[in-house]
């Protein structure tokens, strides 16, 4: 017998290929992998983000001001999406994550500008993702020193020609130093959640699918809520011993903080888990085989990883990217774990982020139980 | 009239897309009653058994199975119907007690923990109840499965072919099963494909293509036939074969049994195809009943 026989092997390959075209999942993740990557990396993903949306309180309205804040406007970087005269207002908005740079124009600003005592621009910024305003904190301390420079002239023109004419001092809050594990360990619990939950689910009605057992298991008289409630559930079970792993690893290995309270923590990862369960449980329906089933929550995955704001910053996303981002239930979350931990926000600011998982939670699990056939039709 | 049937059908159809797999079948089982359901591979059984215990829509048709309405009382039905798959579905990776726990659970079995220790007691299984159904041999996987199927005391079985891949000694315990559980009032739907099978039923329905063609008794099923066999005898009849398929009048002939069967519906045209075997002196020819293959193997060839 020969080694290679051109026969055998291209009975093979023929065979191969005949399956391949018969597995149209595979063929498209084949084919939509590469082409989602190029989108997301090409398009969506902007490591030197711009348009960030900012809120500044202006005490001192005048001419420089108001050169200033056009300044930030054209300098691109900044989105100023609220004008106020209370700084307290800006730095709710920065709470609740709305904004990531809350800018204050302090009293006297023109008369100090004026008298040659340089006044402090007081930047603060929203260093739960550390990433996200450096770039744009850099831009503003080159700013400092043309801002102004059209306003400048005349009796004052020698305060262009000094150094800055104003100081840029910059607070970064709720990681001063930056540490960039701050940012990474309790997004991780979110994406790890995603990953598994969606992953272990998609395959609880597949499994049933492939193996034969389904047929049997509609035959009995259990309904789709108790089935889909009894595969569920111990799910959130193991969910949860994943939380507890990655807190204790994020408090004893990588001392991130805990500034809010667990209780709310739990309350939004068990809101968090069900979702995720919902969608695995969705795909758990739609699927024929339990690798098409691993498939789905692939695709399900890959956006969610890169379009929620854990290895990119969001607001450097372009308008799609960001709408898609919205939809997916580990952006809100990295939102809310991160205000949470970080920020100590209590249940009034992650609002915002809770009701849009309770939205996907009610949505997704309706479409699970209603893909759910009582019948093998 | 529903009271004194367990199932009682009328047109009940199925298509899937263009081809359509069960063609307006009526089926009336009366309780107490032994059913076989034969017919070939792909004559539509599995496809009729689903649609009686609700796991398949029907798109035509109507009826009753234990007189819940086939449409509006599937939960009835399911509640009070013991299934049993072609393919051993019980679960592989619980072991022979868990699935019987399990069962008792879905169905709210009363007493159910004990309904479990008996059944586990008479399927001689306690000293294996904790292995895995996964590990069991095919003829304990469908002892299990009819006893799992038994479990909520249901009053109609669907059985579809229970006995597949079983050997013959599983197989007559089986069928004794069946009748000890007939005895207490149980009706028996059973698919099969064994003749042996077919016979130890009270009545067999026949279908093809999706449309039910004989039924009754099995003896009234070969009368209906009007089907006339001649039985060939002797050493190398199997070389006639050729020849007798060829002769007019003869619409089939097998060997089985080490003998030649040679079938067809005219006495005389058989008489004359069979007259030069006959001048061979060689061989012993005599008429005999035809036999329930015969006339279900003339049937499908008929269809064709």
């Amino acid at each position: 017998m020969k080694s290679l026989s051109w026969m055998r092997f291209s009975a093979v390959l023929v065979k191969e290929f005949i399956q391949m075209r018969r597995d149209p999942l595979t063929f498209a993740m084949m084919v939509g992998v590469p082409l989602i990557q190029l989108t997301l990396f090409g398009y969506a993903i902007n490591t030197n983000p711009k348009h960030l949306p900012a809120a500044i309180s202006i005490n001192d309205p005048g001419v420089f001001a108001r050169s200033l804040v056009a300044a930030l406007s054209n300098s691109s970087y900044f989105d100023i999406i609220k004008t106020t005269n209370s700084p307290k207002v800006a730095r709710e908005m920065l709470d609740r994550g709305e904004v990531i740079f809350a800018i204050e124009i302090p009293v006297n600003f023109s008369r100090d500008i004026v008298r040659g005592s340089p006044p402090d621009l007081l930047i603060e910024t929203d260093a739960t993702d550390p990433a996200a305003g450096a770039y744009a904190l850099a831009a503003v301390n080159g700013l400092s020193a043309t801002a102004l420079r059209d306003d400048l002239v005349g009796p004052l023109a020698a305060r262009a020609r000094t150094a800055a004419p104003f100081n840029v001092v910059t607070h970064l809050l709720y990681n001063p130093e930056s540490i960039t594990q701050y940012n990474i360990v309790p997004g991780l619990l979110g994406v790890i959640l995603t990953m598994t939950m969606t992953l272990i689910t998609s395959m609880a009605v597949t499994r049933e699918r492939e193996r034969g057992t389904l047929e049997n298991l509609l035959a009995m008289p259990a309904t789709p809520l108790e089935v889909m409630l009894g595969k569920i559930i111990p799910y959130v079970f193991v969910g949860a011993i994943q939380v507890i792993l990655v807190l204790i690893a994020a408090w004893l290995v990588f001392s991130v903080p805990m500034l809010g309270s667990f209780a709310l923590l739990w309350l939004t990862l068990g809101l968090f888990i069900v979702c995720n369960l919902a969608v695995g449980y969705t795909a758990s329906t739609l699927a024929e085989t339990q690798i098409q089933a691993m498939q789905m929550s692939f695709f399900f995955f890959l956006p969610s990883i890169m379009l929620s704001g854990f290895m990119f910053p969001f607001a450097g996303m372009p308008h799609w990217a960001q709408a898609i981002g919205q939809v997916l239930p580990l952006t809100h979350f990295l939102r809310i774990v991160r205000g949470i931990m970080l920020k100590g926000n209590g249940f009034v600011e992650i609002w915002p982020d809770v009701w849009p998982l309770i939205l996907f939670m009610f949505a997704a699990g309706t479409v699970a139980l209603l893909r759910f056939r009582r019948t093998l039709d | 009239m529903t009271d004194s049937y367990a199932i009682d059908v009328h047109g009940l159809t199925k298509r899937f897309g263009q081809k359509t797999a069960v063609d307006h079948v009526d089926i009336a089982v009366p309780k107490g009653e032994v059913w076989g359901f034969l017919g070939p591979n792909g004559s539509g059984k599995t496809t009729t058994i689903r649609m009686l215990c609700g796991l398949l829509h029907a798109d035509e048709g109507e009826g009753t199975c234990l007189g819940y309405d086939l449409r509006s009382q599937p939960d009835d039905i399911k509640r009070n119907v013991g299934y049993m798959t072609q393919r051993f579905s019980f679960w592989e990776d619980l072991s022979i007690r868990e699935n019987l726990e399990f069962v008792a659970r879905v169905y709210e079995v009363p007493d159910g923990g004990m309904r479990v220790k008996d059944t586990i007691a008479r399927l001689g299984l306690e000293h294996r109840q904790t292995q895995l159904a996964g590990e069991l041999s095919g003829g304990w996987k469908q002892r299990l499965a009819l006893a799992a199927c038994m479990l909520h005391s249901p009053k109609l079985l669907l059985l579809d072919e229970p006995t597949s891949g079983v050997d013959p000694e599983a197989r007559r315990d089986f069928w004794e099963e069946i009748h000890a559980l007939s005895e207490t009032g149980i009706t028996v739907l059973v698919s099969t494909h064994y003749m042996d099978e077919a016979e130890r039923c009270d009545r067999i329905v026949y279908i093809l293509n999706g449309r039910l063609i004989a039924r009754g008794t099995v003896q009234e099923v070969i009368a209906q036939s009007g089907l006339i066999t001649f039985i060939v005898e002797g050493e190398g009849v199997r070389r006639l074969i050729a020849a007798l398929r060829k002769a007019p009048g003869v619409e089939y002939v097998a060997f089985f049994g080490a003998v030649l069967h040679v079938s067809g519906h005219d006495r005389a045209a058989l008489e004359r195809a069979l007259a030069p075997v006959r001048a061979q002196g060689a061989f012993r020819i005599f008429e005999a009943q035809p036999s329930l293959e015969d006339v279900f193997i003339h049937l499908q060839e008929q269809a064709e």
